[in-house]
This record gives C-alpha cells, sequence and structure tokens, in this order.
C-alpha cells in the first residue's frame, strides 16, 4: 500500500511516495522535486506523478495525499492539509529519532522547531520510534515527555521579510550569476566581507556596490553566507538547544553552507539525505499515521 | 451563537453615531477617550458621555503616515488617521479628548492631536505604588477642576459615587458576557466577543448598553443550557492577551478561529481587562478610582506583576489549552515584555505559547496562517 506527501515550496515543489510494509513500517518509493514556477497547482501535480514514476506505481494506487508548504491549499487531489512546521518536525524525527531540534531554511521563510525527544530514542532503542508510526498523545508542556515522534515543542519563524532565507541567497546568484553549488564552492575559499544590510533588497544594492570596489565574487559569496547562517543562529538561540540538531531545506544542500551554519552554531548540524523533501516525507509519514487510524478504528468497529 | 439580542446590539451600534449626535442636541458633553487608564467616571460625574475613540481601522493609516513615522505602531497611526481625515463620528463628536501618557508613541501623537482638539492629558506613572497612586490621584483632581471649568458643572463626590456604581454596572454586564465563554464549549465565539466588547463602548446611553449586555448574556447562557453551541467542542481554547484589539483590527482573532482555535478570553483593554477594574463602592472614591486604575496592567508599566497574575487566573478560569500573545508591530513594551511572559506561561503555567507581531493590514496573513495553523496542530 502507498501514500504520498507532496510539498509545495515558493521555489520547489517536493513529493515523497512511501510504501506501507504490512510489518507497520515504511519505506521511501519514490521522491521527486521540481521548480513551483507560477503555476502552484500544475507544479504540484508533476511532482506527484514524477514520484509516482520513481516508485513504479500508478497514482492511483495512492491510498491518502497530505499536502503541506505554502501550496497545500492550492491541491484539489489532497486529502488532508498540514502545516510545513509539523511536516518537517515529523521527517526530520522519522530521520533523526534523536532530533531536538530542526533548522529549515526554505525558498521565503525560515523556521526553528523544537521537538520532544521520545523516552525510547534517549534511551537509545530507535526501532522502537521508528515503527511507532502513530500512537500516542502529543505532548504540551516541556516536562512532559511525549510518545508521537517529531511532536512540537515550539517553533519561530522569522519575520515576514526575506532576510535570511533563499531568497536573499538567490538575489545573490543573480548578482554574481552563479547557481546554488557554484555559490558554495565560493564561499568556501573566500574570506568573508561584512554584509551589514539584511534586507534582500538593500543588501543587493549593498553587494553592487562591493563588486564596484572589485571586491572578489568569493569573498562577498562567503559573506553572504555568514549573514544567513548569523541570523539563522540568532532565531535558533531563542529556543533552548536540546538533542540532535537537524538542518533541512533547499539551503541544506549546500554543504558548504551547513559547514559554515556548524560554525556558527558551535555544533555540528545533521543534514538529511534528501534535505530538500524532508517535509514532504513527513507529509507522507503523517499520511501513513491517519491511514493506520483509520484502520484502527474499522478494526475496533468489526 | 447569534440570537435576536445579540442582533439588537448590532443594530443599535449601526445607528450609535446618530445617537451620539441626538445627545449632543439635548446638550450633552462628549468626552472622548482612547485608553482604559482615562477614568470613564469622572466623564460620568461631570455628566457627560464617554465615548471610545476610532483606532483599530488600517484604512485611516495611509493619512497618519504623511505626518507619523511609518515604524510606529499601527494603534496610534489608525487613531491620528481619523483626526486627520475627521472621519471618526465620535471624535468629531467629542467636546475633549481625555488621554494619559502610557506609551511614548501615544503621548508624542496626542501632542499633535491638540490641534485639531482639546486634549486633556493625564501624566500616568508608570509604577503601580503608594507613590504612584498618590501622584495618579492628584492628576485626576486635575482633570475634575479642567471639566468642571469646561463644562461649567461641579463634580461632587456623591456623582463620583454614582458614577462608580454606573460603572461597575456596566462592567458586570460585559463580565457576564464575556464569562460565557468559560462554558466547555463556549457558546460564544472569540470574534462575537470581541465585536460585543468593542461595539457596546461606543454606546452613549450606559443604561441601555448594560440592559442590552445582561440580556445577552442571559439569552445565550439559556442557550447553551439548551444544548445549543456556538463553538466545536474539540475547539483547542486560547486566551488571547497583548495589545489592544477591536473591530478592523481583529484578523489574527478570526485567523486563530478559522484556523480551529476557540478564543474565549480577550485579555487585553478592549476585552476581559475591563472587567478587571471593579471598584470598591464606599471608601473615598477618586483614592479607589486612582488605584483600580493604576492596577491595569499594561506593558508601559515596570515591573508588570499583575499581568501575570491576571494571565494565570485567566489561564484557570477560562481552562485554556494555550496563549497567544498579540504584538502590534511598533510596540515595544509589549514586544519586549514577551519573552519574560513566554518563559512564563511556557514554564510556570506548563502552557504552549505563540508570539504574534503584525500590523493591520492583511499583508503577511498567509504567513500569520502557517504559524496559527502549526500552534493548533501542535495542540
Amino acid at each position: 500500500m502507498y501514500v504520498a506527501g507532496i510539498d509545495v515550496g515558493s521555489v520547489a515543489a517536493k513529493a515523497v511516495v512511501l510504501e506501507l510494509l504490512p510489518n507497520g513500517g515504511s519505506q521511501i518509493a519514490g521522491r521527486a522535486v521540481l521548480p513551483t514556477g507560477w503555476n502552484t497547482a500544475e507544479a504540484g501535480e508533476f511532482a506527484l506523478n514524477n514520484a509516482c514514476e520513481a516508485a513504479a506505481m500508478a497514482r492511483n494506487d495512492l491510498r491518502h495525499v497530505t499536502a503541506t508548504g505554502y501550496g497545500r491549499i492550492a491541491l484539489p487531489f489532497a486529502d488532508k492539509t498540514v502545516t510545513e512546521i509539523s511536516c518537517h518536525a515529523r521527517g526530520a524525527a522519522h530521520l533523526f529519532p534523536r532530533a531536538g531540534l530542526v533548522l529549515d531554511i526554505g525558498g521565503q521563510d525560515s523556521k526553528v522547531i523544537s521537538l520532544d525527544i521520545p523516552r525510547e530514542a534517549e534511551a537509545g532503542s530507535l526501532d522502537a520510534v521508528r515503527l511507532d508510526a502513530s500512537g500516542g498523545t502529543a505532548s504540551l508542556g516541556a516536562l512532559k515527555s511525549a510518545s508521537k515522534p517529531g511532536a512540537v515543542r515550539d517553533f519561530l519563524m522569522n519575520d515576514k521579510c526575506a532576510a535570511g532565507t533563499g531568497r536573499f541567497l538567490q538575489v545573490l546568484s543573480g548578482i554574481l550569476n552563479m547557481p546554488l553549488d557554484e555559490l558554495g564552492k565560493a564561499a568556501a575559499t573566500g574570506k568573508p566581507v561584512a554584509i551589514s544590510s539584511m534586507c534582500a533588497v538593500f543588501a543587493e544594492t549593498e553587494i553592487v556596490g562591493l563588486l564596484a570596489r572589485s571586491t572578489p565574487p568569493q569573498d562577498i559569496a562567503a559573506g553572504v553566507f555568514r549573514a544567513i547562517a548569523r541570523r539563522m543562529c540568532a532565531l535558533a538561540r531563542r529556543i533552548p538547544m536540546q538533542g540532535e540538531c537537524v538542518f533541512t531545506g533547499g539551503l541544506a544542500t549546500s554543504p558548504a553552507f551547513a559547514a559554515i551554519l556548524s560554525d556558527e552554531l558551535g555544533l555540528t548540524v545533521q543534514v538529511p539525505h534528501d534535505p530538500q523533501t524532508v517535509g514532504a516525507l513527513g507529509a507522507a509519514l503523517i499520511a501513513a499515521d491517519l491511514c493506520a487510524k483509520k484502520d484502527r478504528a474499522l478494526n475496533t468497529q468489526q | 451563537m447569534k440570537c435576536a439580542s445579540f442582533d439588537r446590539i448590532i443594530t443599535a451600534f449601526e445607528k450609535n453615531a446618530l445617537a451620539v449626535q441626538e445627545a449632543k442636541r439635548e446638550g450633552k458633553k462628549v468626552v472622548g477617550q482612547y485608553c482604559l487608564y482615562s477614568p470613564s467616571e469622572i466623564a460620568v460625574a461631570a455628566g457627560a458621555i464617554p465615548v471610545s475613540l476610532c483606532g483599530t481601522r488600517n484604512d485611516s493609516i495611509p493619512a497618519a503616515e504623511e505626518m507619523l513615522p511609518r515604524a510606529l505602531c499601527p494603534l496610534i497611526k489608525s487613531s491620528f488617521g481619523f483626526a486627520l481625515k475627521d472621519s471618526c463620528p465620535y471624535l468629531s463628536a467629542a467636546d475633549v479628548v481625555v488621554a494619559d501618557t502610557t506609551c511614548d508613541g501615544k503621548k508624542k501623537m496626542y501632542e499633535l492631536l491638540a490641534a485639531y482638539k482639546p486634549v486633556f492629558l493625564l501624566q500616568l506613572p508608570q509604577v503601580q505604588n503608594d507613590d504612584a497612586l498618590a501622584y495618579w490621584r492628584h492628576q485626576f483632581e486635575l482633570l475634575i477642576a479642567y471639566l468642571e471649568k469646561e463644562f461649567g458643572v461641579s463634580i461632587t463626590e456623591q456623582k463620583l459615587r454614582d458614577a462608580i456604581k454606573l460603572m461597575n454596572r456596566e462592567r458586570m454586564a460585559l463580565k457576564a458576557v464575556m464569562d460565557l465563554a468559560k462554558r466547555k464549549p463556549s457558546p460564544i465565539t472569540g470574534m462575537e466577543l470581541l465585536e460585543i466588547g468593542f461595539k457596546t463602548s461606543f454606546f452613549p446611553d450606559k443604561e441601555k448598553g448594560i440592559s442590552m449586555m445582561l440580556e445577552l448574556a442571559d439569552d445565550l447562557g439559556k442557550m447553551a443550557d439548551a444544548g445549543q453551541t456556538g463553538v466545536a467542542a474539540s475547539a483547542p481554547r486560547i486566551l488571547l492577551t497583548g495589545v489592544p484589539v477591536g473591530m478592523g483590527s481583529h484578523k489574527v482573532v478570526r485567523l486563530i478561529e478559522e484556523c480551529g482555535g476557540s478564543v474565549v478570553c480577550l485579555d487585553n483593554c478592549s476585552g476581559y481587562k475591563k472587567t478587571r477594574v471593579m471598584m470598591d463602592e464606599q471608601g473615598d472614591p477618586l483614592t479607589e478610582m486612582a488605584r483600580r486604575y493604576l492596577d491595569v496592567p499594561c506593558a508601559v508599566m515596570s515591573p508588570n506583576p499583575r499581568r501575570y497574575e491576571a494571565i494565570k487566573e485567566l489561564a484557570a478560569d477560562f481552562a485554556v489549552d494555550a496563549v497567544v500573545d498579540l504584538t502590534w508591530q511598533g510596540c515595544q513594551t509589549y514586544a519586549v515584555e514577551s519573552s519574560s511572559l513566554k518563559k512564563f506561561v511556557q514554564e510556570s503555567l506548563q502552557l504552549p505559547f505563540l508570539q504574534i507581531e503584525t500590523d493591520y493590514s492583511e499583508t503577511d496573513t498567509e504567513q500569520l496562517k502557517v504559524r496559527i495553523e502549526a500552534f493548533i496542530e501542535m495542540l
């Protein structure tokens, strides 16, 4: 049996198809990442089709689709919508059972999510956590422990400007005419210049000024990476640090940025294999939870 | 939950600007007030009508930004914009505005407002102790002397005592409505609570307002007893604290309820805080008034212990599942206080806490929705 999670963000549409195994566990059967473009609904449609294709299964065989991201309300085929906060938390906790903090930098916002670390994970019996796809009640207080993986305890998001988000980096990418991976390579070798403006629009002016003074592009790239990492750290420090720190979202695909972020935070961030699809994975896991819940309800009725 | 007595309040509000005009034609004086610290009792004792003034709508802000800094809080900008455009019927009708030195933005705005209306500025102390009480009581004496001169009346102790009794009854009536939401589930939505609290604050005839609110509380109570509900039983119960909210600046209340929450208590100056200014009807009226108004827990007070006490009490009385703290952009006192409040709510009350900073515009609706929806999912 299959379920899917789909995460339509401002920059990319991501989909994950999950195969539910008879033993109650699940495995990723296929995934897809596509640019969102201007047509949110179409991007979601294509991403889901591609993920089904990658999973070598027919879309009709999907039992449940959960949608998340800014485009979640634009997808007519979604059975349920859940915010990206809950989905990133769920996805990250699945991949890293000891995760206590999730940092996500997306196209237009960045978020810090604090998770309840299940007792089982702290005690070390990780399999129990991985397999418990649904049970338990969400914990509210800091001192109560939850048995549900990825229960959100607290979260913060950037204010409504683009500072410290992927959008900020897109501006740089445009000015220097380098894609993200090249920017990363440049940033890794550069000596960071100070970028004082955190407004994406004013920073552009500042960068144009730096280029006019013949500042090497790699120094500017390093400076911008540093500035975004600092901004993220300032947000992260508002929430008590605990457990492992997982870094997700489009910016996490840059190892150079992850290294700078680790340096600024003073700890090593854990980057999943495919950091862009963690939200979609979380959505798929929530879809699986819902199916399990429905089945349990049916069983008790019979 | 809507009912005939609810609709009567809404209809009365629609004709309310006319009712104020009517009262003026009959020779009544009108005292406009922005803030809960302004003592309605003194206006009542002077034979005048105390009314709230407009300041909760976004459309008056562009005009205000021609004079005021853009980064100022929307409440101050909106209030001033109404004055500039002469678009608030209550401000137009007001013979005098009684204002208070609460935050820096407001007190400097009142200096500008004085060019359009006579403003009597009460110098509000920012600490709640006996020194401050004596000073604040003296401010009330100055206001009495000013109104006596302006309106050619004499404000006697007996008149103050009678005014306290009337305003206590009004507070009790409002409390009867707001306390409906203590029931589980609440028979009244947060938006309805807001609408009633907001609209009744403009009524010129206090007696009429009191009887309308008591009637509403009675009707909704009976409907709830009969099993009718206004809110889903499963909806998480939210205490909204922070800055004042009114019709036009209600988007966060609306979004919380659209996302599946139920706002059961509005702990702000437009809501439950009003009902907590109950006064002893026996003692020296001026001292009692000064004490009770000084006790209002606005973030301009330093320290501000009563806000925490109130939230603790309200969280228990209304059996809330979470606290949302609303801050207007540019409101420094509430913005700074939010971090201590968060610690208090999460650690001492063991309740989830969400701070929202926004303005009156609709530009960030989608971003706010993500935060609020995620918060509700977390509960």
